[in-house]
């Protein structure tokens, strides 16, 4: 999102420069990697498909997430426990159906992992390798943010932007689904910045932090991440949630790209390029 | 503008990877094996970063009796099979020895009482399942790094190979023995100890009596046990499928720091 340099006046729409081309690249290997360790991430999940709080945490101790099988007589059902709330959860969670549409005991299913069997050691192969490209992908993307002042200018909310009574009018739009026109268009509404400044700045270097919680090796290196996630299995559960929140942003994020113009922002997101519709014409 | 070509192939190729991935056809990209060359990189580049960032001596943490797990969970073999460990267990190893050969000026063969009398090293750690789970226990042994010094390494010593009592899968050509391999930046580290106490107990079998490895900067399956014999060679690849342990044969990394 560069300046606006206004490039043709057809009638009503100008088109705009919106995203420079670092940022274009990066997201779109942040795409591929993000789903990749997310379907990676669900293999090696499902090889202890339990989640614990704490230093330690194997099976004699008391889960906090639980998404296993339990025989059923001649069968089983999937059950997935969240600290005391127990949901039947057969065909999706604990239990699903394999390759051979026999009804297997897995956390989640074969569709949400990668390889779609279990096998741990290729699932880690794949999460490892593509974390590397995301991190280095990442870094890239934070030298230029700060360097060519991408986060200052396009990402932190102006002053006008984070008055009350203004972030209120935004939630209303965003409910209506109203999204801005004209000149406002232009730039990025305070709910949008605001959330993509938690995403760039809290939950994805918190993927990479609470991963590397995980690793034996990591934690002889900097064993303050024990303490700041309160011990290996914590981080563990906080990589799983902070994952699921990240789902959940992509959920919104594709939604909102869908209801306001898909068309339009895949354009920008891929030339650069993005229409601007003026409320009145302008001739 | 002369990035568009390179930047349009690069992103029908992202796209195009991606609607491989997504097309079921996962399954046939993840076991190519180009594919797989590559994924393996990333195992080289983890651990040349994390020994960049690691000092030589930097320690796992420890921690304090009272968080250690109320039950240590025992993985992998819980009994190894066979009438001769029956036997040992029967006679409380009064007669196992461990044998410490290969690329050695002099090699040993120590019984647990000789073990018992050298200095010992007392830990409070935590054992990193690879699927996911820890468990803290308090270990008790002999530094890995003293008895190697006593049996003086040969120049050409590169790692310390772990010849382990259970056979993990039954197989034809042997290669179902548990085996594992460390370096001997690992092997020399002072918190690497051949532990035969857990939790003040003498090692209880399911969890590797009379004798396993803890080399606690790395995953739980490179902590042998059972073991018998530590061969200290300057290569791996002839061993077994050559990859360095029974789990790194079966498509594990070698470097297990994460």
């Amino acid at each position: 999102m560069n300046a606006p340099e206004t490039l043709a006046v057809p009638q009503k729409a100008v088109l705009v420069k919106r995203h420079s081309i670092a940022v274009r690249l990066t997201h779109w290997i942040n795409v591929l990697c993000l789903t990749l360790l997310l379907l990676s991430g669900l293999q090696i999940f499902n090889a202890h498909p339990q989640l614990y709080w704490g230093q330690y945490g194997a099976d004699n101790d008391p889960s906090f997430i639980d998404i296993s099988a339990v025989e059923s007589g001649d069968t089983i059902r999937g059950v997935t426990r969240i600290g005391t709330l127990q949901l039947p959860t057969t065909g999706v969670l604990g239990a699903s159906k394999d390759a051979d549409g026999e009804l297997t005991a897995r956390g989640f299913p074969s569709w949400l992992t990668l390889p779609s069997y279990q096998d741990l050691a290729t699932g880690r192969r794949w999460h490892f390798f593509f974390a590397w490209l995301f991190v280095l992908n990442g870094l890239a993307y934070l030298l230029y943010g700060f360097a060519a002042g991408h986060f200052r200018r396009d990402l932190l909310p102006s002053r006008d932007q984070i008055r009350p009574s203004h972030l209120l009018q935004e939630v209303r739009d965003h409910a209506r689904l109203r999204f801005p026109r004209g000149d406002e268009a232009r730039r990025y509404n305070a709910l949008q910045k605001i959330t993509y400044l938690v995403v760039i700045f809290v939950l994805l270097p918190g993927m990479v932090a609470t991963g590397l919680t995980m690793s034996p090796g990591f934690d002889a290196i900097a064993p303050w991440l024990l303490d700041l996630f309160g011990g290996r299995q914590s981080a563990r559960t906080i990589h799983f949630l902070t994952a699921s929140a990240l789902v959940l942003f992509v959920v919104v994020h594709v939604t909102m790209v869908i209801a306001s113009g898909p068309w339009n922002n895949m354009r920008s997101m891929i030339s650069g390029r993005y229409a601007i519709r003026t409320k009145e014409p302008r001739s | 503008m002369t990035m568009i070509l390179p930047r349009r192939r690069f992103l029908t190729g992202l796209a195009a990877s991606a609607a491989t991935v997504s097309l079921g056809g996962c399954d046939q990209v993840v076991q190519n094996d180009s594919v797989r060359r590559v994924l393996r990189t990333a195992e080289r580049l983890t651990m040349t970063t994390q020994r960049a960032l690691l000092s030589q001596d930097a320690l796992a943490r420890e921690f304090s009796e009272a968080d250690i797990s109320p039950v240590f969970r025992a993985n992998g073999t819980s009994m190894p099979t066979g009438e001769a460990y029956a036997e040992l267990v029967d006679t409380q190893f009064r007669n196992w020895r461990l044998v410490i050969d290969g690329l050695v000026a002099k090699p040993l063969s120590l019984s647990l009482a000789d073990l018992k009398a050298l200095p010992a090293r007392t830990q409070i750690t935590r054992h990193d399942c690879v699927e996911g789970w820890s468990a803290i226990g308090k270990w008790a042994g002999v530094p890995l790094g003293l008895l190697l010094q006593s049996a003086g390494l040969a120049p050409n010593a590169r790692y310390a190979l772990f010849h382990c009592a259970d056979e993990m899968e039954k197989t034809s050509d042997g290669s179902g023995q548990y085996y594992e391999s460390i370096d001997l930046i690992d092997a020399l580290h002072p918190q690497t100890i051949l532990a035969y106490r857990l939790n003040g107990q003498d090692l209880p079998v399911a969890n590797g009596a009379p004798l396993r490895l803890r080399v606690e900067r790395q995953l739980g399956y490179k902590q042998a046990k059972y073991i018998t014999r530590i061969e200290v060679i300057d290569s791996f690849a002839t061993r077994a499928r050559g990859k360095g342990g029974y789990w790194e044969d079966r498509g594990y990394e070698w470097y297990a720091g994460i």
